[in-house]
């Protein structure tokens, strides 16, 4: 008997997750973020020709596993403040690819900077029906203060999305808001776009140079 | 002091279309600013990064990470001055008994035995001190080789710098050399950093500077700082309508 109910039920909630967007309700925001991290480090870890510094093969990493866990029209929007509003369609859709590009570059430096080092993954601080939550890591590294990576997170249909990141309380999006408004007020929109694709193409040489 | 030297490491060519449009209130003295930033931009090209460099070449990592906790060690007992200072005496006892254990049992400072030991390390200075008694930033300041501050945080410093343990080190060639390679430590510590800065920013002397002043912010407040008050001119009616709740 008990188990006819708990079939009957273990089917109603078949039937209600049915329903609603499965893949929004599956991981939580902060076992997202463990996972997907660890899960790169590991395959930065394991593959020689990145390690030894190939760039295109790094971005194609972070292309694939962790790009689909952001939102870059919201971040494009904040980093634009008010000037979003401005910008036609064409312009936005723009501006987010470009700003895609420039993103998923800075984040792949960053994490094969950063990926010998040793993670601590924050306990979630948040109420099971909240839809912005922060989750927090700390980066550890011996004689010096860990530094904590805030990922500003919203729940959407498809699925938990990073909408800000913020390294030792720098936020990235609201760094960029000064250099894109000075650019905006000296050459519009258009300006940035092109700003934004120069600084793109010059990034693909640059790096190599140095180090 | 990690954090301001942190950012006053963060340096590269300048990138030659510097934007004299609209002055940054936060900033009025933006062209010394930069041409200070410029100064030390080609030091830390011609002199501070192939040393660094070199550095971490030539140094194992484990080496390294010694040297970091040793001169942690050093900075330890003004950080848990700092936090008395602020009232955060919890905090202050902690840093304290780190250099009880570290200079004891972690053999001068070498080994972090007490982050093991569950005392986590601070990071405190006089700016931040000031910052939490409620001066401003003032001024956002390029300083002459150490780059990033403001009028607080550059008083900050000098007292900072003052007071600084390694002052006492005699004879005075010992100490210098401590200086070093305390500097070179740092510096090396900052190579991916400053290349991140370099690969991220339209305009490098914008970039940095802004993640200067969040950083200090966010320190002063000790990770958790209040919300911002919007610029002037984001107070737009509906602007904001399609933003991100922040």
């Amino acid at each position: 008997m008990t188990k006819i109910t708990s079939l009957a039920s273990a089917a109603l909630i078949g039937v209600l997750v049915g329903v609603a967007p499965v893949r929004a309700e599956e991981v939580p925001p902060d076992q997202l973020v463990k996972t997907v991290t660890l899960e790169v480090v590991d395959l930065i870890a394991k593959d020689k020709e990145i390690r030894a510094g190939n760039r295109a093969k790094l971005v194609e990493l972070i292309d694939a596993k962790v790009l689909p866990h952001f939102n870059f029209g919201a971040m494009t929007a904040l980093a634009l403040g008010q000037s979003w509003n401005k910008a036609t369609p064409e312009q936005k859709k723009r501006l987010t690819e470009e700003f895609r590009t420039l993103l998923v570059r800075t984040y792949a430096s960053a994490l094969a900077a950063y990926s010998e080092q040793k993670f601590d993954f924050r306990p979630l601080r948040a109420k099971p029906t909240d839809t912005d939550v922060t989750v927090q890591v700390r980066v550890l590294q011996a004689g010096t203060q860990p530094v904590p990576i805030d990922y500003s997170m919203e729940k959407t249909a498809s699925g938990w999305k990073v909408y800000d990141v913020m390294v030792g309380g720098v936020s990235l999006v609201a760094n960029y808001r000064t250099e894109f408004n000075n650019v905006v007020r000296e050459s519009g929109i258009d300006g940035l776009v092109k700003n934004l694709n120069a600084k793109n193409r010059s990034g693909l040489e640059a790096p190599a140079a140095k180090k | 002091m990690t954090a301001r030297l942190a950012a006053a490491a963060l340096v590269a060519v300048l990138a030659g279309c510097a934007s004299t449009a609209e002055r940054d209130p936060r900033d009025p003295f933006e062209p010394l600013n930069r041409s200070i930033y410029r100064f030390n931009d080609k030091v830390d090209v011609a002199i501070a990064q192939p040393i660094a460099r070199t550095y971490r070449r030539a140094v194992p990592g484990e080496i390294r990470d010694r040297v970091r906790n040793f001169f942690g060690n050093v900075g330890d007992f003004f950080i848990g001055v700092n936090n008395f200072l602020q009232g955060k005496f919890e905090d202050g006892v902690s840093d304290w008994a780190r250099v009880a254990f570290n200079t004891t049992v972690g053999l001068l400072g070498i080994h972090d035995v007490a982050t093991d030991m569950g005392y986590e390390k601070h990071n405190e200075d006089f700016g931040q001190t000031f910052g939490r008694w409620g001066a401003r930033p003032g001024p956002y300041l390029v300083l002459p080789l150490l780059g990033s501050s403001d009028l607080r945080d550059g008083i900050g410093t000098g007292i900072d710098v003052y007071t600084d343990p390694l002052g006492e080190v005699r004879p005075y060639h010992l100490q210098y050399g401590l200086w070093a390679v305390r500097f070179t430590q740092l510096r090396a510590d900052l190579l991916d950093a400053s290349r991140i800065l370099e690969e991220a920013a339209l305009d490098k002397y914008v970039f940095q500077r802004d993640a200067y002043l969040q950083r200090r912010r966010s320190l002063v407040y000790d990770g958790h700082p209040p919300r911002e008050k919007e610029p002037e001119e984001d107070k737009g009616a509906d602007d904001d309508k399609d933003n991100k709740p922040r």
